[in-house]
């Protein structure tokens, strides 16, 4: 039975409430309490020397590409990055080529992902083919594995439709994961509606068309009792409708990444495609609202929508260049950035949002290091400052807006079910 | 002050005294076009070229004229004859461009922000002839020409520019140009074309024509752009026509020596009537031609040229 014993790590783990000086054990893969004499003889011995030791990340947002667009992310360099990044569980959305909307599909993922170094949870569509028609199988797709069903990317547009599909797939206790996008207000739409879009001569997405869908999302889960949650909520009117909803008792849940978080449209002067994603970045006033929503619990978690694309896609006009960056290996740094130094978050309470509330959100196996959980740690160093440098990332592609920049909080060690995966060079091979 | 700017991208980045000095030196040029050999050796030796990738009448042939009468080589392509209907991208074409020898690329394209892209992209000089609904910098410069001209100094003069703002790369850069040299500018139309973000750039929002129109001394109209818009802008054309169309009725609320511009092509009967368009108070002909010296001071400067110095190439 492989044996490790973490020393000298400041613990920070949210389920337990435990912050402090100490050890962390794994035997088998799995969390325990402590080892034998004997045991610690023979354990693998990594010394944290002094820096934080937590639950591995957990992230319900990526965008693995694989099948069918394996040039810019596979399956295998999308677990490397993730693990470079801290991260030992993730979630992957189902716009592949062909979409996630089958078994046959699901059990190809099944079968890539056992090349992968860090846990990867398959979704499946909401409906065949991402075309917002016809209802995927759902029940086919969570006997084979899948953790929610999710269109995103899109947004089913039909409310017949999406309502069906929420209380379908309550039978199957499948949350439901909607992208919230009306796309008869947003068509040809590139940036966030406003003064900078106005100014940059760019088509607005105004943040009504988020909203509008995440009230259709709330009034749909009270209706129908399904699980909604909402992904990557960017607009300052959806999370104060959320933060009702909740106290309503409504059965929604909600995400907010790491760039809405730290940018603003104000980014986009130069028009760098690696500044445009969907939902787009909006106004300090939404940024700051969701960083409210993450401080008053209305947010849930923070996931990433890494979301590869080559240089030759990313690089052109911005009105054609495709939206998303990839986010796994800058998380942390930036998240700590925002909430740990710009706004005063408690350590634990951003590692919280990082693993067990986002584990929680799907019931996911991970997020903790209490005895008997699976034996995922991220060792990293909250201090450390670092030229981020894209193209030498784990990321098969390198579309990132932190490209060059100097980043503060560095993951030093991933671990995953008792072996390391990742040594802050390296991942195991 | 030596001109050093090597592209014109946006009027938004120029000085008040780059844009005087554009000016100055399209006023210099402007007498050649009065003359009957209309030619000058400014850019003997060099190539213009002229990469449309939407569709341009006036401006294409401007900047065509404009580079002649200078005395370069110009050659002009647009969309359909080039390979980026063979999926060639924006960026290959324009490195393939400069792998042929231009010196200088005038690009039209239906993308903001392309421009500046290329800017970065090349080491030849880039001007931009119209991006997406960002900027249009020489109409702007030739419209501010046109009323220097005719009313002199703008400083403190009202300009009201009716029409479809949100989708003009012409008002856009007509509002920076027009703001800094002190005129007060309004921009006029239905709501929907019209939004208030646009009081962020420095200018009053108006969906009254009436009072809007009372003490202008330019009335600028831009074409309904049909093609750009999904059909839940506004009504009708008719419609449009009927609440903020340039009637008879409606240019006698302006000051008996305001001029009317219009950077073309012009509906007629739709945003502007038609004797109007064709009357003493409409100035739509010399704006054309006072483009050709406003882009003609353009290639000139980005080459490298001195504004003081146009005296001597004269």
């Amino acid at each position: 039975m492989s044996l490790l014993w973490i020393t000298h790590g400041r613990i920070i783990d949210p389920a337990s409430r435990r912050d402090g000086p100490g050890d962390v054990y794994i035997a088998g893969g799995r969390i325990v309490p402590s080892l034998s004499a004997a045991q610690k003889k023979r354990a693998k011995k990594i010394d944290a020397g002094g820096r934080i030791v937590c639950p591995g990340l957990v992230d319900l947002h990526v965008h693995f590409r694989d099948p069918g667009q394996t040039h810019k992310e596979t399956i295998v360099t999308g677990a490397q990055a993730a693990a470079a990044g801290g991260f030992t569980s993730v979630v992957c959305m189902p716009n592949t080529s062909p979409p996630a909307d089958t078994v046959g599909t699901i059990e190809y993922i099944h079968h890539a992902v056992t090349n992968a170094v860090v846990r990867v949870y398959p979704t499946g569509c909401i409906t065949v083919g991402m075309k917002g028609e016809q209802l995927a199988p759902h029940g086919s797709l969570k006997r084979a594995g899948v953790v929610a069903i999710t269109d995103d990317g899109r947004c089913v547009q039909n409310n017949e439709l999406m309502h069906r599909a929420a209380e379908y797939a309550r039978m199957f206790d499948l949350p439901v994961l909607d992208h919230c996008q009306d796309e008869s207000m947003t068509q040809a739409a590139v940036m966030n509606e406003g003064v900078v879009s106005t100014r940059l001569g760019l088509r607005g997405w105004p943040h009504a068309a988020e909203d509008l869908i995440v009230s259709r999302n709330i009034i749909i889960s009270a209706y129908s009792g399904a699980h909604i949650h909402l992904q990557h909520l960017s607009s300052a009117r959806s999370i104060e409708l959320v933060r009702r909803a909740k106290k309503d008792g409504i059965r929604v849940t909600a995400e907010a990444t790491p760039h809405h978080l730290a940018l603003t449209d104000e980014a986009l002067g130069t028009y760098d495609p690696n500044y445009k994603m969907n939902p787009p970045l909006r106004t300090e006033a939404d940024r700051r609202a969701i960083i409210a929503g993450l401080r008053d619990g209305t947010l849930d978690c923070i996931a990433t929508d890494h979301a590869p694309h080559t240089d030759y896609e990313k690089d052109r006009e911005f009105d054609q260049a495709p939206s998303g960056i990839i986010g796994l290996e800058t998380a942390l740094p930036v998240v700590l950035a925002v909430l740990v130094r710009e706004n005063k978050f408690k350590l634990p309470h951003v590692i919280d949002l990082l693993t067990r509330r986002a584990a929680n959100v799907l019931r996911l196996p991970a997020g903790t290091l209490v005895p008997d959980a699976a034996g995922d740690v991220c060792i990293f160093d909250p201090t450390v400052t670092w030229t981020y440098d894209a193209k030498a990332g784990f990321s098969k592609s390198s579309n990132s807006p932190w490209h060059g920049r100097e980043l503060t909080g560095r993951v030093c060690t991933t671990i995953v079910g008792g072996r390391v995966v990742f040594d802050g060079q390296r991942i195991a091979s | 002050m030596p001109w050093t700017r090597r592209h014109l991208i946006t009027i938004e980045e120029l000085s008040r005294e780059e844009i005087e000095q554009i000016l100055a030196t399209a006023k210099a040029f402007r007498s050649i076009l009065d003359r009957r050999v209309k030619r000058v050796p400014a850019l003997r030796g060099k190539t213009v070229v002229n990469f449309f990738l939407e569709p341009s009448t006036r401006t294409r042939i401007a900047f065509e004229m404009a580079a002649k009468f200078l005395s370069a080589e110009v050659v002009s392509f647009s969309a359909a004859a080039s390979s980026t209907t063979k999926g060639e991208t924006l960026r290959d074409t324009a490195q393939n461009i400069q792998a042929l020898n231009a010196d200088m690329i005038v690009l039209r394209h239906s993308a903001a922000g392309s421009p500046l892209y290329l800017s970065r992209l090349l080491h030849i000089p880039v001007i931009n002839a119209g991006d997406g609904a960002h900027e249009h910098p020489t109409q702007a410069l030739l419209d501010v020409f046109t009323m220097r001209d005719k009313l002199g100094s703008l400083r403190g003069r009202k300009v009201v520019i009716l029409g479809d703002i949100l989708f003009s790369r012409v008002a856009r850069s007509n509002i920076h140009a027009l703001t800094k040299l002190g005129a007060h500018v309004t921009v006029v139309g239905p709501s929907t074309l019209v939004p208030y973000w646009f009081e962020h750039l420095g200018v009053q929002v108006s969906h009254d024509l009436r009072s809007a129109l009372a003490d202008a001394s330019v009335v600028m109209l831009l074409r309904i752009q049909h093609e750009r818009q999904e059909s839940s802008h506004f009504p009708s054309l008719g419609e449009y026509t009927s609440m903020f169309g340039l009637n008879k009725t409606r240019a006698s609320w302006i000051k008996p020596d305001a001029i009317i511009m219009h950077p073309g092509p012009i509906n007629r009967g739709v945003e502007i009537d038609s004797d109007l368009a064709d009357s003493e108070r409409s100035v739509i002909l010399q704006q054309v031609t006072n483009g050709i010296a406003v882009r003609m001071a353009a290639l000139y400067l980005c080459a490298g040229g001195q504004p003081e110095a146009v005296v001597n190439v004269n």
